[in-house]
């Protein structure tokens, strides 16, 4: 369960991001991968926690997830993997351990409050 | 009706700060002619007897050393410190990885001499260090035979960051009913092509084929696995 010290680096790095442009945030948008090793409910359970007592008390939390984009050398084109437990192909089945995309956990962007 | 949400475009990976220190750790491990070699495995797959099997072998001819993580005691590093190479426990107390600083921390205040291959054994847990690359070259992820072959499909995350995978206490293998095909077929699933040792280090069977690797990857100043 690292999922709390993740969420307390969001809501420190939201925050200097905020302080830095002198706004307050409403909503942190974050980019969550399948292999990144984060739980998404978790993580979502942890921001309450970790928000609180901080400027960002009362904010929420957007993840969008990220499926596993792996390269397929064989049809020669980027492709989404239907589970994290078969790493191949879904078209034509062959293995495909490059990964392109999957890893994410970034923010990216801050809802602001009106 | 409600105004549109003001958006502010940001980019910040939230785990910068580790991989900062990540980057420097392998940098400076890779200039002073050190293979940084990581285990990480599930609480009693035999990382420790792995590793103090590993470090007896190897202390004769070459300089290794380790870091050794756990949330607390010196037990391992006492077990660990009988192959007489140099020893560091890193307790974290109540956090379930290590990190990139802990590493950096530890080797502040030490110094084990010229390095050939450092081994730094996490805590065990098969999930939390899946995030956090410690600046290693090699990642060793440890499967023992009693712990049933379904492991790496339970915990993909971890098996496909690793490099290596280790099938450990293969003396008891008969014991458990170890289905050997079927354990490699998980492996595969979520790691195609990774490399597997299966090895006792109680028995040294099979040690030999991994300690070679390592050898040649000190040889060779190789930072990834040879094809």
């Amino acid at each position: 369960m690292h999922e709390l010290s993740i969420a307390m680096s969001i809501v420190d790095m939201a925050q200097e991001e905020a302080e830095r442009r002198s706004v307050c945030i409403d909503a942190v948008h974050l980019e969550l991968g399948a292999l990144s090793g984060v739980v998404k409910e978790a993580l979502l359970f942890s921001y309450e926690i970790a928000c609180n007592g901080t400027p960002l008390e009362g904010s929420r939390l957007v993840v969008n997830e990220i499926p596993i984009e792996v390269y397929c050398q064989t049809c020669n084109m980027p492709k989404t993997l239907k589970s994290i437990q078969w790493f191949c192909c879904p078209d034509c089945g062959a293995q495909t351990p490059e990964v392109i995309h999957g890893k994410e956990l970034a923010i990216t962007a801050l809802e602001l409050k009106q | 009706m409600n105004p549109e949400p003001r958006m502010v475009e940001v980019r910040k990976n939230i785990l910068k700060q580790n991989d900062v220190v990540a980057r420097a750790l392998r940098d400076r491990f890779r200039s002073q002619g050190t293979l940084a070699v990581s285990l990480v495995s599930s609480p009693g797959a035999g990382k420790t007897t792995f590793l103090e099997k590993t470090l007896t072998l190897l202390k004769p001819r070459y300089g290794v050393a380790a870091l050794v993580g756990d949330l607390a005691t010196q037990n391992d590093a006492l077990r660990l410190a009988r192959s007489k190479a140099p020893v560091k426990q890193i307790t974290t107390g109540t956090l379930c990885h290590l990190e990139a600083s802990m590493i950096q921390r530890a080797l502040e205040d030490w110094n084990p001499g010229q390095l050939d291959i450092l081994f730094v054994e996490n805590v065990g847990n098969l999930v939390c260090p899946a995030s956090y690359d410690l600046g290693e070259d090699l990642r060793l992820v440890l499967l023992s035979v009693t712990e049933g072959e379904d492991k790496p499909l339970k915990y993909p995350t971890i098996f496909n960051s690793a490099d290596v995978a280790v099938i450990t206490k293969i003396d008891l293998a008969a014991a458990v009913e170890f289905d050997e095909v079927a354990a490699n077929a998980n492996i595969q699933a979520v790691r195609p092509g990774m490399r597997v040792f299966k090895l006792s280090a109680k028995t040294n069977e099979g040690m030999d084929d991994y300690l070679q690797l390592l050898e040649k990857m000190v040889a060779e100043r190789l930072h990834q696995i040879p094809a």
